[in-house]
């Protein structure tokens, strides 16, 4: 036995400094194995079979032939399916059905899986899977969204549906300048890089499952559930992922990857391909959103109205909360915000990266500037103007709400001094060029979480949490919180993520995850290191420390807590070919303590790069007659390339969260919110044309020119 | 995928010999397009030849000035070559303007002329579509057809071309040389692709059996300022929604030659005719170019959501018309 | 004609020699991925479209995804696993760390072989689709970012980790220019860099 002590030389503090990824060398040399990279002995490949109507049922399937063909293991389909439980509320609620495969005959929208093809090389299935016939039953299908569909409802998400204060029809009859506008977003699709895959097998009366997904111990319980399993026999691990966006919770591919190692008794893997994951892994559902402002003659808000209409599924919920955003950014006397659902024959949509504020901001901040265009007021004064001084639904305090900072930042650094506010005035060559700003805020917070701080005797420290680092560079993070708690340099820690085993924690979504981890990490080893400091002994296996900070987040008072950021974006827009170009933008953001200013300044622009996308090229296209979607794959879904990206930047002010206890507030989608919106503006200021649909594509472009006032 | 015979083909007889006619064999060449819709289910031949090793990976400059372009060379050789950018540089942007570093030096010049349309309808196998199992319908007509054809469709397909690379060879009346069993034989460019008609499964005039060899380009001294500009969805790595391959010959104000190509608005590379004439012995000036563009586009028969081409190629022209004679002026 | 769907091959993959029977179906990615462990190369969308399975074909970046293994037969063939100098990281690999030239990692190997392909088409003087004027120059055009940006298109990003890419490209290639300027002073080769 020996004893460590930490506190013979204090170093620096790691956190606030920039740091290179830990598993940066291996993500750089091809190392760094993702979930369908894995070997296992005895491997058999599960391809899905998805059914090509939207709705209807399933008459028979063909499977004699298939099972005849080479190398064909077995198929599954809803006849020999195990049955699932489905009545169970998981981390997020109900478990949405699309998962739990192979449980009816019923075909609720097009791509649905209706059966799974194991053989025993991945070409063999797929072979397979393609030969396999299908006999439907159709029946009529309805995927088109409309405002005024009969069957649009209101529907609580994360947050209520509708917040209503004040008279509205009289607030506006009183204002000097109103704003009544309708906007809309189109389907978006996560496409993270690396598809969905898992391989599941059994091991010793053990689930074991290889997935790429943004919470171990999410899954693990979902699949508990499913199967009605012992929690403590699954297991599931997610060492790399390749991408998440909101997309990788349980999913059809970890329920049949389970049911056929189940049936054969051996490893399955269910990789999906990208054209699957189009029906499988949820999107973002497309939005209606109508937006109503009232300003006095200097531009103080008297009314607001959002409301908003995405769609659901026909067999369970989910609403895309656009109106949300109002609720936090401007108060008015009278307020209404709303959202609402209609369902339809699709698959059922998710969250997708800033989930609500992404559209939601997009239409209330893109009237925002068409309120200043009004008020011939800048827009930025018009926003520090209605600057509101507690949460305008909830009447709560806020929690260090720096808009006003961030927008002075970020003026002064891009210029917006010297901006002509004239539209469609400003020509270089064949471009006309215009900028335009937004704001933007994500709610901030925390959820409970276990670690374990392990010591070892030669000196170094291992933590483990069941974290998912989908590329925000958590692993980094929760070393440098580690190091801090510890008072050692950062090599000396190891982060072990990715492994249910580890205890329950957040996953990697709602911009909750480094928040959550570092909580409990910095409790472990705050603990571990007042162990060490008392003289504690230090068996050879190490020194464990547990933390749970469930007690602790669960104390939190309640308050308005958010991160912020003022955008700033400057296009180039050729409107006699409809190209839209970004040439600049900056966002500046308040987003409480940064850990590691390396991986930060690269997560925002990846979220700033989500507001181009969104705003120029992203959207797929829902076909009426199939229920399906025309070109899904990523020549026909288009998403940024290098080239759609100029210099942009990214920064932050100081800021932080008093009640956490690293000043954390969560940087993972602040960098979209508001994004697509100055981009949007820039377009107007370029071209005096207001662009309310998304994306502004080419054909939206011309089509305005050409005559349309506007688009 | 369904499973199939591979043989490797070295001389030009051996590959036009294994072929022998046989429907469900293919010549494989970059792959870029082939491997794909097999991957889909498009394309299920049951033997590929891969002509990848015959000796047709060579650019000539031809007595008088034009070029030799063998089947083989990729596009990134294409694009790459000092003679092709010297004589054809809108040969070289429009090569450049397609898909990808990676796949440019993938795929060949043979390939490129074949390559399938990229309608999500016809790439879809659980979706009917005439060209791929013809007398199934056309979803795109009444479906989603934003990039859809403008000029030369029918009811039975509005797809459209997606190379770019044909759009520059059309434009300067390349010649596309074949083997097959019986001998060799030519075909120039514009009598290539067929017309949709209501056989938009059969695509090119090529003799069944044949083997595309090369495409040579006869001398165009005009070519040497040529222009080839396209317009996509996003910044790079995208299909064009228009696209334009001109040149001009200008002396004392008047046009004395003019070539003009569209891309992405019909079945094929559309070598815009009519325009050519109004051009020629006209005085430069956008008035001509714009009168040019609408004489060729009196044939176009939009769909309810593709109008904005007509727009699009027409403001196209006006513009590259006018960039190249400003620098001919220089 | 007999017809056969499999073939016994030989691929030579950075440098060594690997004998395996192959499907025909199968596809240089999938015979990387699935039968020979190297599973660096990715797969991002099987179809050429994302252009994470890049590698290089011959010193030629191509897409394996589209490549069938069995016409791979008789090139040299270079995957991430082999571009670095034992431990030595490749200057592109390096400059990626360095930067923070991605985030979740999956496009990375994809966009290294990509830039690496891509500085050697540069420096061949190979133009782009947005270099101003294609006709044959003295030189190669300037590596400006407009043209780092268009010629490492075929590589997506989901993260939108471009700015820190481009970053590390613009590096690792003013590396490679100097080292070039170098050998060609001393009369050295290029070998240590590429």
């Amino acid at each position: 036995m020996s004893t460590v002590t930490t506190t013979t030389s204090v170093p620096t503090p790691s956190v606030g400094t920039g740091h290179t990824r830990v598993e940066g060398r291996d993500k750089v040399t091809g190392a760094a194995r993702y979930a369908a990279e894995v070997p296992f002995a005895g491997l058999a490949h599960g391809w899905l079979v998805l059914s090509t109507i939207a709705r209807g049922r399933i008459r028979a399937l063909d499977t004699e032939p298939v099972l005849a063909m080479p190398g064909v293991l077995a198929v599954l389909d809803h006849r020999n399916a195990p049955h699932l439980n489905t009545d169970y509320a998981g981390l997020l609620g109900k478990p949405d059905p699309t998962c739990a495969v192979f449980q009816h005959d019923r075909v609720p929208h097009f791509g649905w899986p209706v059966a799974l093809v194991v053989a025993e090389t991945p070409e063999q299935a797929r072979e397979a899977a393609e030969a396999l016939v299908v006999h439907y039953e159709e029946e009529p299908h309805d995927v088109e969204l409309t405002s005024d569909h009969p069957d649009c409802r209101p529907l609580d998400g994360h947050m209520p549906a509708v917040t209503e204060k004040g008279d509205l029809d009289a607030r506006l009859a009183s204002s000097a300048f109103v704003v009544d506008v309708e906007y809309s977003t189109p389907e978006e699709h996560h496409n993270p890089m690396e598809p969905h895959a898992a391989t599941a097998r059994w091991d010793d009366g053990r689930l074991e499952v290889t997935d790429s997904n943004q919470g171990v111990t999410w899954v693990a319980g979902e699949l508990q559930n499913l199967f009605s399993l012992d929690p403590a026999s699954v297991r599931v691990r997610s060492e790399h992922v390749g991408g998440g966006f909101g997309s990788k919770g349980v999913r059809a591919h970890q329920v049949a990857a389970v049911m056929a190692a189940t049936m054969l008794q051996r490893p399955v893997r269910v990789a999906l391909t990208r054209r699957q994951m189009f029906t499988l892994t949820g999107h973002r559902s497309p939005t209606i959103q109508r937006v109503r402002l009232g300003a006095d003659a200097d531009g103080r808000l008297r009314a607001l109205e959002h409301r908003s209409v995405s769609r659901t599924s026909t067999f369970h919920d989910f609403v895309e909360p656009s109106a949300g955003a109002a609720r936090v950014m401007y108060d008015a006397d009278a307020h209404h915000t709303a959202n609402n659902v209609v369902p339809l024959d699709v698959p059922t949509p998710t969250w997708m990266r800033a989930p609500g504020e992404a559209p939601g901001s997009f239409a209330l901040e893109a009237a925002f500037d068409e309120l200043a265009e009004k008020c011939g007021i800048d827009p930025i004064e018009l926003r520090l103007r209605n600057e509101p001084e507690a949460g305008p639904v909830s009447g709560l305090p806020f929690v260090g709400r720096n808009v006003a900072a961030c927008f002075r930042e970020g003026a002064r650094r891009f210029g917006w001094a010297d901006r002509d506010s004239r539209p469609g005035v400003r020509r270089e060559g064949r471009w006309l060029l215009g900028t335009g700003t937004a704001a933007a805020s994500f709610p901030a917070g925390s959820a409970p979480s276990t670690a374990t701080a392990t010591a070892h005797p030669d000196g170094t420290f291992t933590i483990r949490i069941s974290a998912a680092d989908i590329g925000t560079g958590a692993r980094t993070a929760l070393a440098l919180i580690a190091a801090d708690a510890l008072q050692v340099s950062p090599e000396r820690i190891r982060v072990r993520i990715g492994d249910s085993d580890f205890g329950p924690a957040m996953i990697a979504g709602g911009s909750m995850g480094t928040r959550s981890w570092s909580w409990a990490v910095k409790e472990a080893a705050g603990e571990l290191r007042e162990r060490l400091a008392l003289g504690a002994d230090l068996p050879a296996q190490g020194l464990t420390v547990r933390s749970d900070t469930t007690e602790a987040v669960g104390a939190l008072g309640p308050a308005e807590r958010h991160s912020y950021g003022a955008q700033f974006a400057e296009v180039a827009v050729d409107v006699t070919t409809g190209e839209v170009r970004v040439r600049r933008m900056l966002g500046i953001f308040a987003a409480g303590r940064i850990v590691n200013p390396l991986t930060a300044r690269n997560q925002l622009l990846g979220g700033m790069v989500w507001g181009i996308s969104m705003a120029l090229h992203e959207e797929a296209a829902r076909d009426r007659a199939s229920g399906g979607v025309v070109g899904a794959d990523l020549a026909g879904y288009h998403v940024a390339t290098h080239a759609d990206v100029p210099r942009i930047e990214a920064d932050w002010i100081e800021d932080t969260d008093p009640d956490d206890p690293v000043g954390i507030k969560g940087i993972g989608e602040i960098g979209t919110v508001g994004a697509a919106a100055a981009v949007a503006n820039a377009v107007w200021h370029a071209t005096g044309v207001r662009h309310r649909s998304l994306p502004i594509r080419p054909d939206r472009v011309l089509t305005a020119a050409a005559g349309a006032p506007d688009a | 995928m369904r499973e199939f015979d591979y043989r490797r083909a070295y001389d030009v007889a051996g590959a036009v010999a294994l072929l022998d006619a046989d429907p469900d064999t293919r010549f494989l060449g970059g792959g870029t397009n082939l491997v794909d819709l097999m991957k889909t289910g498009v394309e299920r031949p049951a033997r590929l030849i891969d002509i990848r090793e015959l000796p047709l990976d060579r650019i000539e400059v031809t007595a008088g000035g034009g070029l030799r372009i063998g089947a083989t060379v990729t596009n990134g050789d294409l694009a790459a070559h000092p003679e092709v950018r010297r004589r054809y540089p809108a040969l070289a942007q429009a090569v450049l303007a397609g898909a990808s570093g990676q796949l440019r030096n993938m795929a060949t010049v043979g390939g490129n002329l074949l390559q399938r349309t990229r309608c999500g309808y016809f790439t879809d196998v659980s979706q009917p579509c005439n060209k791929r199992v013809p007398g199934s319908g056309c979803p795109a007509v009444a479906g989603e057809h934003r990039n859809h054809a403008i000029l030369g469709a029918s009811d039975h397909c509005v797809a459209v071309h997606p190379s770019d690379m044909a759009v520059a060879l059309t434009a300067f009346d390349a010649v596309v040389h074949y083997e097959t069993a019986d001998g060799p034989g030519e075909l120039p460019l514009a009598d290539f692709y067929l017309p949709v008609g209501d056989t938009p499964h059969r695509e090119t005039a090529l003799p069944a059996g044949a083997l595309i060899t090369g495409v040579t380009l006869p001398p165009a001294p005009v070519a040497a300022g040529s222009r080839y500009r396209k317009v996509r969805e996003r910044a790079s790595y995208a299909f064009a929604i228009g696209s334009l391959a001109a040149a001009l010959d200008i002396r004392d104000g008047i046009v004395r030659d003019a070539r003009l190509a569209f891309g992405a608005v019909a079945s094929r590379p559309w070598r815009a005719t009519a325009a050519e004439r109004v051009l020629t012995g006209a005085p430069t000036g956008p008035e001509t170019y714009a009168a040019a563009a609408d004489a060729e586009l009196a044939a176009a028969r939009p769909l309810p959501r593709n109008g904005y081409k007509v727009d699009l190629i027409r403001n196209l022209t006006v513009t590259v018309l006018t960039e190249l004679a400003e620098e001919a002026a220089r | 004609m007999a017809l056969s769907t499999s073939s016994v091959i030989t691929l030579k993959i950075n440098g060594e020699k690997h004998t395996l029977p192959v499907d025909h179906r199968t596809t240089l990615l999938d015979a990387l991925r699935e039968r020979l462990d190297l599973t660096g190369t990715k797969k991002g969308c099987d179809q050429g479209q994302c252009g994470a399975c890049t590698v290089l074909l011959d010193g030629r970046r191509a897409v394996a995804c589209l490549q069938l293994a069995v016409a791979a037969e008789g090139r040299e063939i270079t995957t991430i696993e082999g571009v670095a100098d034992g431990e030595r990281l490749h200057p592109v690999q390096q400059a990626f760390l360095d930067l923070d030239g991605f985030q979740c990692g999956y496009c990375t190997p994809g966009q290294i072989c990509s830039a690496i392909g891509m500085i050697e088409e540069h420096a061949a003087g190979w133009p782009s689709a947005v270099t101003e004027d294609v006709r044959p120059q003295a030189g190669p055009p300037p590596l400006t970012a407009d043209e780092i940006r268009e010629r490492m298109s075929g590589n997506l990003c989901r993260c939108g980790a471009y700015v820190a890419i481009v970053e590390a490209v613009a590096r690792a290639a003013e590396a490679h220019t100097n080292a070039s300027d170098e050998d060609a002073a001393t009369g050295g080769t290029k070998e240590a860099v590429i």
